[in-house]
């Protein structure tokens, strides 16, 4: 039979790495085909190279049997792929209509042709279900609709085969049922769907084949109702890993944080937290969920003291801190694992080292008459690379040679060695690969029996349920719903999330 | 009191003031859409002032030393792109560094070319004619005021429209606008950035290299040193404060030189002339402050519609 689209051989060598090695990859048309693999074992590298981005080092790309060789993404496009990013390629002040028809704009007598740019953006989306108003300017849009634009960027262009990369990252329960349909019917519709993820839910739920990729290399090509999770996790990770792990019952003591009626203003005087009231004791997990956008940082930011509370009083440990800095606040028992670990958790240029340092600088146990004592932050650090197994060349090198999951590990480290009685962890997993995952987890997990009380926020709501004592959900900037673990599932807090529940209120 | 000031002498100083803050503000537009920048824009003024009054001196011809003028801007504009674009250098250094090569080179080649120093005047500098548009140039007030003017000025108050026209309904206008917000995504669907932000650097030179002609062959016909004063920078912000915006910036262009012709009225009612110079640049600072985002609001409104 002829292959929509088949990859063979397929190898690119980075210095000191085998990103691809060999990949063989045969996608029927009109199917759906998951490829999943852990982060770093080449699912990104592979689609780049499909997408023309760069050249393989060896290896043949064939599209409906003809072989391709494509010098960028224009070459890729016009043989007739389409890639949604998991970035978005956007222009935020342009209407969506103008994003979608960029460089291919309808004209009538030399201008841009708008009605029939937005006609023809209109009769896309609703042969695919793909909602979306084409005059809408695309920075007031929620990444689900973002996400759709992307989407009919690619079927505008005439895609026969969408790459999808991690398409699910950014939505809220009910957004990814809705791209789960809509993908259905392009499929009914007869295109080719490359869906590349990590979450085996997702496989399982839309795919009709999967490949497995591990370090670079395709380990298994299997029919999904043929298979299930634990062989295809096996397949990904070479061991057996159980995920499903509930946090173990745990007795929470004494309020460790109170926050009563916090409102937080942002621009233009909206208050983007509004009137939040909530407790956070020794020995639990509070998990804040919600669609990314409705107050979560601004909250975090205002109990970390980055950002100024308008209203509202927020008590740690018994002590009033809601004027205080950020080095009051911290000195009175907070620690902070912020969600950007790149430009907020760490300075690049840094070392490791001075990166494991930095909020441990003032203690005296690292100084000696004012000056560092550089054996007690060898010492400081070596323990801390060996407790976290953090995977370093050189302490001393810069931190920014480190992977996403080793440097998640010097911050999640740094914060976790001050011992404080709060612990704020923002998107502790975000981006991270399964075995890193599993490791900040049971570091959360031991702050909490030991006596901590934790505040995380997380867009994964899985890890949401499977961490959390309390779940707490944010909706414009309200809570709106204080929830226990055990009594829901994943939908009812997507309700919630998407504030679908005050509108069956009102029904 | 109030009509003695705003009487129709000072519409037209004003509309003079406007003209070459406007060419050079619609310049640096073009570039601030592009994601260029545009700093030089004093300097370019300079170079093109001069280089029109030494074209129009050769042939004795202001066709020659328009030309001239629109040819020393693109000539520094293309030195910006370059270095800027090619060669990814800061555009605020290199634009300043541009501007103070301006100031020097024409303050040296004019006792050089022409043996005088300070202001070069002579017969055979040919300047630009007021042309009267006929029946327009005889409404009472306005008609003299706005349709009695050079050809430039016409260029100019035509140039709103058409880069309105430009950015907003062309291909090209929404090309350019694309990679002055997320030059990767342009990219990605096929677009050069850098073929488009040369293209509006070079644009900006030529529009900054005509508000020098029309400040050196049409406000005045003579080359004075450093003569752009300031206009330049004051295109600068009137670019930030129409927020890049065709009919935004024509609004910012008006505001400062209403105040530069106030300016010139007052030290006529016998202010100081040390205040009287600054008022154009303390309205620019105040309007700045106070009416940026009122003014925001007001542009999100036009673009939207």
């Amino acid at each position: 039979m002829t292959f929509e689209l088949e990859l063979r051989g397929i190898t690119k060598r980075y210095p000191g790495v085998l990103a691809n090695d060999a990949v063989d990859l045969a996608v029927r048309p009109a199917e759906i085909h998951a490829i999943v693999g852990e982060n770093g074992a080449g699912k990104t590298t592979l689609m780049s190279l499909l997408y023309g981005l760069f050249p393989p080092d060896e290896g043949e790309i064939f599209i409906r049997g003809e072989g391709v060789e494509f010098s960028s993404a224009l070459d890729a496009i016009a043989a007739g792929l389409g890639m949604v990013h998991q970035s978005f390629k956007l222009f935020p002040t342009l209407s969506v209509a103008d994003n979608v028809v960029f460089r291919q704009e309808p004209r009538r007598r030399g201008l841009i042709d708008r009605a029939a740019s937005a006609a023809r953006v209109r009769d896309l989306a609703d042969r695919y279900g793909l909602a979306v108003d084409p005059e809408a300017a695309v920075e007031d849009l929620p990444v689900g609709v973002l996400q759709r634009v992307e989407i009919l960027k690619a079927l505008y262009r005439d895609a026969q085969v969408l790459i999808l990369d991690e398409p699910t990252a950014v939505l809220t329960p009910q957004e990814r049922d809705q791209l789960f349909e809509v993908i259905r019917r392009l499929r009914d519709a007869g295109r080719t769907i490359l869906f590349i993820t990590h979450k085996l839910g997702e496989v399982m739920a839309i795919s009709d084949r999967v490949t497995v990729l591990r370090n670079g290399r395709a380990v298994a090509d299997l029919v999904t109702a043929e298979t299930d999770p634990a062989e295809i996790t096996l397949h990904m990770t070479g061991r057996a890993v159980d995920l499903d792990r509930r946090a173990p019952e745990h007795q929470p003591d004494e309020a460790v944080l109170e926050v009563e009626n916090l409102t937080v203003l942002g621009g233009h005087g909206r208050a983007v937290v509004k009137e939040a009231s909530f407790q956070v004791r020794s020995g639990e997990i509070v998990g804040i969920a919600g669609v990314a956008g409705n107050g979560q940082s601004e909250l975090i930011e205002a109990l970390c003291g980055l950002r100024e509370a308008d209203t509202g009083t927020v008590t740690l440990s018994g002590r009033d801190i809601t004027t205080a800095d950020v080095a009051g606040r911290r000195t009175a028992g907070l620690a902070y694992i912020p969600e950007d670990r790149y430009g907020v958790g760490t300075t690049r240029q840094a070392s490791v080292s001075e990166n494991l340092l930095m909020g441990h600088h003032r203690e005296e146990t690292v100084q000696r008459r004012g000056w560092f004592d550089r054996n007690a932050v060898a010492r400081l650090t070596r323990r801390l690379v060996e407790v976290f197994d953090i995977k370093v060349g050189s302490v001393s090198g810069p931190v920014s040679t480190l992977s996403g999951g080793n440097l998640q590990k010097v911050v999640v480290a740094r914060e976790m060695e001050h011992g404080t009685p709060l612990l704020i962890a923002e998107q502790p997993t975000r981006g991270l690969d399964i075995g890193a995952i599993e490791f900040v987890h049971s570091q959360l997990i031991r702050y909490r029996d030991q006596g901590g009380a934790v505040l995380m926020v997380s867009a994964e709501l899985s890890e949401i349920l499977a961490l959390s004592t309390r779940i707490l959900v944010m909706f414009e900037g309200s809570i709106v719903a204080t929830l226990d673990p055990r009594n829901v599932d994943e939908p009812e807090i997507g309700l919630y999330m998407t504030g679908a529940h005050l509108e069956a209120a009102v029904a | 009191m109030f009509e003695e000031i705003f009487d129709a002498a000072l519409f037209d100083s004003a509309t003079r003031a406007m003209i070459p803050i406007l060419l050079a503000a619609l310049g640096g537009m073009i570039c601030e859409r592009a994601g260029v920048f545009q700093i030089a824009l004093e300097g370019i003024m300079l170079a093109g002032a001069f280089a029109a009054v030494a074209g129009s001196y050769l042939a004795v011809s202001w066709t020659l030393g328009v030309v001239f003028g629109i040819a020393a801007g693109m000539l520094i504009s293309l030195a910006l792109a370059y270095g800027t674009v090619t060669r990814r250098g800061d555009p605020i250094v290199l634009g300043i560094a541009l501007n103070l090569l301006a100031m020097g080179l024409t303050g040296f080649l004019l006792p050089q070319l022409f043996d005088v120093r300070g202001v070069f005047q002579h017969p055979r500098i040919d300047g630009l004619d007021r042309i009267a548009i006929p029946v327009l140039s005889d409404i009472p007030w306005i008609g003299p005021v706005l349709f009695d003017n050079t050809l430039l000025t016409y260029v100019a108050l035509l140039l709103v429209p058409i880069l309105w026209v430009f950015l907003f309904r062309t291909t090209i206008g929404l090309r350019l606008r694309g990679v002055g917000e997320r030059p990767l995504a342009a990219e990605t669907l096929g677009v050069s950035p850098t073929a488009y932000k040369y293209g509006a650097v070079l644009a900006s030179g030529a529009l900054a290299g005509l508000a020098g002609a029309q400040l050196s062959l049409g406000n005045v016909v003579q080359f004075a040193e450093n003569m752009s004063s300031g206009r330049g920078w004051v295109a600068v912000v009137a670019v930030m404060l129409g927020r890049a915006h065709p009919v935004g910036v024509l609004a910012a262009a008006a505001l400062f030189a209403l105040a530069e012709a106030l300016g010139f009225r007052f030290q006529g009612n016998g202010l100081p002339v040390q205040i009287t110079d600054a008022l154009p640049f303390v309205v620019t600072l105040l309007a700045l402050i106070i009416a940026r985002k009122r003014f925001a609001r007001l542009l999100d409104l036009t673009t939207a519609a």
